[in-house]
């Protein structure tokens, strides 16, 4: 690897180049103090630079060699993690099913539609849903809703916060009789006061936002679901220059994935449609064209089908491509009423 | 607050004054760049970048808010908990009081301009003026009679707006005011009319309102209507960027921090042959329903639809009315059959009829020829 292409500043890339170290291999027996001398720098920032160049070196040997590398994962040890994975539940059994038992944490998960399909309800369904308590098969977490289009109504989330509360009441009277009596049922002002709502109002704030995450779920750890609603909103106006706006959402999206990583939060990122054109004839398909098309690991698109409301698995590395209808009702996302478990596969 | 100052937020003294040195001002000029890009520019090490992105990253966003308190804040500060009634009994219903603050509803239905049109559909087309005018006197009366006591815009881009039908609303609807001495002067008075004539001057008034909306009591916006601003300005080929890709943020902040309900009219044009509604992975089927003629569709495309919050339909079927929410985050899509008696529109059944699947946006138009306005 050549010194041009490693993460260091200007200056110091010009001191290395000017000193003879073309190539980051040539650092690799260097002493910290033999390379300040030469350079002429202090030798804290001579240190600076070995470490830096180390890590770079370091992790481009990984494609070559198998050796056991820090911060890698065996693909034993994923499949363990990916089965103890935690997933929030949509409300409805047959989304559920499709996606596995639900929307899985430490992932991106992408959904789009048409508008008033439901894509800000959902949202609103999951921001409640993942605060349903370990004991009622939940995570007992906490939720981040972004708001970049003002779509979302303080009503609506206590009306779904109330139908969440009624069916835990529900649930824990048929199934446990006598066990808990004493429990008291989660009010929905509860469930309201576990929701972390941001109102983003330029492209600017949404990029300085995800940034700040970190901070904010290191300080907040019990939040198990960031949402987006939408991505698109900012990006899709007041934007002339396009490679901009690929390079903004490319670092985003990366952002985006390496919180779910770190954290083990789901992020749920709402997405437009647009139309496009492809093999002779035009087709809806989610907005921010291709490049974006790869930042999200799954991606779930919301459709109607007939007089239903489906949700299909466009993308997914570990799920089959399904559909299930779901349908929206006062409580929130339910299943279809007609539905008699016909799920199809395609 | 993209245009913070990076000068303003605390940053080290030495790495400010690069930032300042390299022309990045603000939030925005720093937060568009990468991190490498940073590096290259600023010439300094990538701890140093990180530690100063974090930093402008966190200044920058915005606070949050946890639900809960922000729901308490609405009912507190905002009067009718943040909506304006329409009056429609079935309708306030379903959408929680009314017309809501700080989010745009639209309202869909046929133009009602052009000379051939007028005779067919003009009854239609004025069913909606008549709508927001009637809002329009709605926002201006005094609290005590359920309105906002307040002031409104109306900006009227198809010149449709009259005075005079405004009082006669006024006084079939609110006798008891209107006859009052000086009332109807005194209400009238509060309704400011922009007529723009192109979108340049419509962009020029939407930023005068936003000085006026600071300073003048104004409770409600009406624009009417969204699409004849673009009809005549459409290009060939589909554009790049949507030409009303600025008003719809703009108009969304406006209502969001002044906390106005905003209402705007979009018309309807015949659906094109080529109209797509499926994915490509649904195949190439095309949906059977309903017959092409009958079938209208809303003027402004799929980039509007996705901005608005609420979107009433108005439609005719089989000789009767409706009023359709068809689109609306905390109602499931009702379709209200009305009439138009002589006291104004009148609900004929307030529980409204659920819908399903694609009736809900179709816009149905059959048998308009009874004449609905008195």
């Amino acid at each position: 690897m050549e010194v041009l292409k490693s993460p260091l500043s200007a200056s110091q890339k010009g001191k290395l180049i000017s000193a003879g170290y073309t190539s980051i291999n040539l650092l690799s027996s260097v002493s910290p103090s033999h390379l300040a001398l030469e350079l002429k720098i202090s030798e804290a920032e001579a240190l600076e630079i070995l470490k830096t160049v180390s890590d770079g070196s370091r992790s481009e040997s990984t494609s070559t060699s198998c050796t056991i590398v820090k911060g890698a994962q065996s693909a034993w040890d994923m499949l363990q993690e990916e089965e103890t994975l935690v997933r929030i539940t949509t409300s409805s059994s047959d989304f559920d099913n499709i996606l596995g038992g639900g929307i899985s944490c430490k992932e991106v998960t992408e959904i789009g539609g048409v508008p008033g399909i439901g894509k800000t309800q959902l949202g609103i369904q999951l921001a409640v849903n993942v605060q349903i308590p370990f004991d009622y098969g939940g995570l007992g977490g906490k939720a981040i809703y972004i708001d970049t289009e003002g779509s979302f109504m303080v009503e609506r989330a206590l009306q779904i916060a109330e139908a969440c509360g009624d069916d835990m009441a529900e649930y824990s009277r048929l199934y446990r009789k006598g066990f808990h009596s004493h429990e008291v049922k989660i009010q929905p002002k509860d469930f309201l006061e576990n929701i972390f709502y941001f109102r983003v109002c330029s492209y600017t704030e949404q990029i300085a936002l995800i940034n700040y995450l970190d901070k904010f779920i290191t300080d907040h750890k019990d939040v198990k679901v960031v949402i987006i609603d939408s991505i698109t909103f900012h990006f899709r106006q007041d934007f002339d220059d396009m490679a901009l706006r690929t390079r903004l959402l490319g670092g985003m999206a990366l952002k985006l994935m390496k919180l779910a990583r770190k954290f083990g939060v789901a992020v749920v990122v709402l997405n437009q449609v647009t139309t496009k054109y492809s093999d002779g004839s035009f087709h809806l398909a989610l907005a921010l064209g291709d490049s974006w098309s790869h930042a999200s690991t799954n991606r779930i698109i919301l459709h109607w089908n007939g007089n239903e409301r489906y949700a299909y698995i466009d993308k997914s590395p570990s799920l089959r491509s399904a559909s299930a209808p779901y349908s929206v009702t006062g409580k929130g996302i339910r299943d279809s009423p007609s539905n008699n478990k016909r799920i199809k596969n395609i | 607050m993209a245009n913070k100052l990076i000068s303003e937020m605390g940053l080290p003294k030495s790495i400010g004054h690069i930032f300042a040195a390299r022309n990045i001002i603000t939030a925005k000029d720093a937060l568009s760049l990468t991190e490498f890009e940073l590096m290259e520019l600023l010439d300094v090490g990538l701890t140093q970048v990180t530690l100063a992105v974090a930093l402008i990253s966190e200044i920058a966003s915005p606070p949050y808010q946890t639900v809960q308190s922000l729901l308490e804040q609405r009912m507190q500060n905002e009067y009718l908990t943040g909506h304006l009634p329409t009056h429609l009994k079935g309708l306030d219903l379903a959408l929680f009081g009314g017309i809501p603050f700080g989010a745009l509803t639209e309202l869909v239905g046929p133009a009602g301009i052009g000379k051939t049109q007028v005779k067919k559909e003009g009854a239609d087309g004025l069913f909606w003026l008549q709508f927001c005018l009637k809002m329009s006197v709605l926002a201006t009366l005094p609290s005590c009679y359920g309105g906002l006591d307040g002031h409104v815009i109306y900006i009227d881009v198809e010149s449709k707006f009259s005075s005079r039908r405004l009082i006669e609303i006024g006084l079939n609807s609110f006798p008891e005011i209107f006859h009052l001495e000086g009332m109807a002067k005194e209400m009238a008075g509060r309704i400011t009319v922009l007529r723009p004539g192109s979108l340049s001057e419509f962009t020029e008034s939407l930023q005068k309102i936003k000085v006026s909306l600071l300073q003048n009591q104004v409770k409600l916006l009406v624009v009417d209507s969204m699409a004849a601003l673009v009809s005549g300005e459409y290009e060939q080929g589909p554009p790049r960027q949507h030409p009303l890709g600025w008003h719809i943020s703009f108009i969304k902040s406006l209502a969001e921090f002044s906390r106005i309900p905003v209402v705007m009219t979009n018309q309807v044009r015949s659906r094109s042959a080529t109209e797509i509604s499926n994915y490509s992975f649904q195949g190439e089927k095309r949906d059977d329903c309903g017959n092409f003629d009958s079938h209208l569709v809303a003027a402004l495309g799929i980039h509007w639809a996705h901005a608005v919050t609420i979107r009433l339909v108005l439609e005719s079927r089989s000789g009767k009315r409706f009023i359709k929410v068809a689109k609306s985050p905390m109602s499931p899509p009702l379709s209200f059959p009305f009439k138009i008696t002589s006291s104004g529109i009148l609900l004929l059944n307030d529980d409204g009829i659920e819908m399903s699947g694609p009736q809900i946006n179709a816009i149905d138009h059959q048998g308009h020829s009874d004449i609905i306005l008195s």
